[in-house]
């Protein structure tokens, strides 16, 4: 696309003059990635003095359908969430702007470009993340620990998902699919026996804290991104998801993302006033996190064959297997051991 | 029976040619697609080596597990239901065995690089030796 052909580049322009202090319009408009429930730009707002660094989170053609199987919070929510997330010290990027109708370019907010890195295998083996890799798990469970204490009373209206809720969400999603597996039978069923009780404190969720949207620089975590499954549900969750293996990028022995340990993730989380955590459930939730990447494979195999012919799909459809051996070490270990 | 070369080796030199002589040429996405379509032909050989014979043994024991005939489909959906229906589970004898040796064959197709299966492999040595 050339930039005179990209027809929200005038409209933004006119956002940033008018909310951006000193901005007198925008530069270097560039698609960053995108998917079925967003699309990220970032762009520079400039000024007389330095440009200032920006994102533009929108839905695709401005209107977010209902994305990840209707999981996923209007662009608006996001903003609010991001906001209160802020003010109890979680790191965020500062919102700057929600679009509104008037603005003329869809539903999504603009917030600042914090500098940094996502991608987990630079940050779990270049150079400028030594120092800092073997102190994250704890800075991770220190910021879980603020964000599911956010007043549930602030909160704009979300979808509240227990345990057992989510693991009849992903069984329905399972059967739906339609193509036999054994493991995840078995895995449905463990889930279905062990859930946590009806009377688990439930707080404010992330739902998708891992590698990829926490933005990492060498002094630390610098900003929690992507909130739009964010939902209200067992905080264990959280502290769960970041654990599964796929989000160790092959670092097996380091469960926090590939960088570190649980002891260090709770005792951050504890000591930063989290509630004791419970490692019945937080094994529920790795093994129904677990699962969930497994039916996600699952589904990506379902639109290959219904004709969307990308080989990587195809690929990622035979990865459902990798979920099976991790579920099987934790539900039938060959050695007694984890 | 056919002419030389085989499949296998036929996907062999396909995958090669891919890695070797178009990759290099490739930049960014269609880069990135080519090294997918290479891991994918990958998945096609190891499957074309040792699916058969796999499959033949996973059959032969789903028969005696569920005490009936069936395709691998069939019998498979079945142990499914008994699952589900909490008919069999973990400690049915011969279960967990079994769906170890579906699973790490399935690996050693899929992804024999996977964390997750090297580490199965050692628990695995470990726990027969």
């Amino acid at each position: 696309m050339s930039r005179e052909a990209n027809p929200i580049e005038a409209p933004l322009a006119e956002v940033a003059r008018k909310y951006i202090p000193g901005a007198t319009g925008i530069a270097s408009l560039k698609r960053l990635s995108g998917g079925a429930s967003q699309e990220i730009w970032s762009f520079q707002a400039t000024t007389k003095d330095d440009p200032v660094a920006l994102i533009l989170r929108r839905a695709p053609g401005g209107f977010r359908d209902t994305g990840r199987s209707g999981t996923a919070v209007p662009l608006a929510t996001e903003a609010a969430l991001i906001k209160l997330a802020e003010e109890v010290g979680v790191p965020v990027p500062p919102v700057r702007h929600v679009l509104t109708e008037e603005d003329g370019i869809g539903q999504g907010f603009i917030m600042d470009h914090v500098p940094g890195e996502t991608l987990a295998r630079k940050i779990l083996r270049d150079e400028e993340f030594a120092e800092v890799r073997p102190k994250l798990a704890r800075q991770c469970g220190e910021i879980l620990a603020r964000l599911h204490t956010v007043e549930k009373s602030k909160l704009p209206p979300l979808r509240t998902a227990t345990g057992r809720d989510e693991v009849e969400q992903y069984f329905s999603t399972y059967e739906q699919l339609d193509y036999p597996h054994p493991v995840f039978e078995l895995a449905f069923r463990w889930l279905r026996d062990n859930a946590p009780d009806d009377t688990t404190r439930l707080t404010l969720v992330h739902g998708d804290f891992r590698n990829g949207n926490l933005m990492i620089g060498p002094d630390g975590v610098r900003a929690v991104l992507d909130w739009e499954i964010a939902h209200i549900g067992d905080p264990m969750a959280d502290l769960s998801w970041i654990c599964i293996n796929p989000w160790r990028f092959g670092n097996i022995d380091l469960p926090v993302g590939g960088f570190g340990t649980r002891e260090d993730l709770f005792a951050g989380y504890e000591a930063a006033g989290g509630d004791k955590v419970d490692p019945a459930r937080v094994k529920f939730w790795e093994v129904l996190g677990t699962l969930k990447w497994g039916v996600m494979c699952m589904g990506m195999a379902s639109a290959f064959l219904q004709g969307d012919r990308s080989v990587e799909r195809a690929t990622i459809g035979r990865r459902s297997s990798e979920t099976e051996v991790d579920l099987m070490r934790l539900l039938a270990p060959l050695t007694g051991k984890e | 029976m056919q002419d030389q070369p085989s499949a296998i080796e036929l996907i062999e030199a396909v995958t090669e040619f891919i890695r070797n002589h178009a990759m290099p040429q490739l930049q960014g996405h269609a880069a990135f697609h080519a090294r997918v379509a290479a891991n994918a032909l990958d998945i096609v050989k190891r499957e074309m080596e040792i699916g058969p014979e796999a499959n033949q043994q996973e059959r032969t024991r789903l028969m005696a597990l569920l005490g009936r005939d069936g395709t691998l489909d069939e019998l498979n959906r079945a142990l499914c239901g008994k699952i589900r229906t909490g008919e069999m589970g973990l400690d049915t004898p011969g279960l967990v065995d079994h769906l170890w040796d579906v699973t790490l064959t399935k690996l050693a197709i899929d992804q024999p690089k996977y964390s997750g299966y090297l580490r199965a492999l050692e628990e695995k040595h470990k726990a027969n030796s």
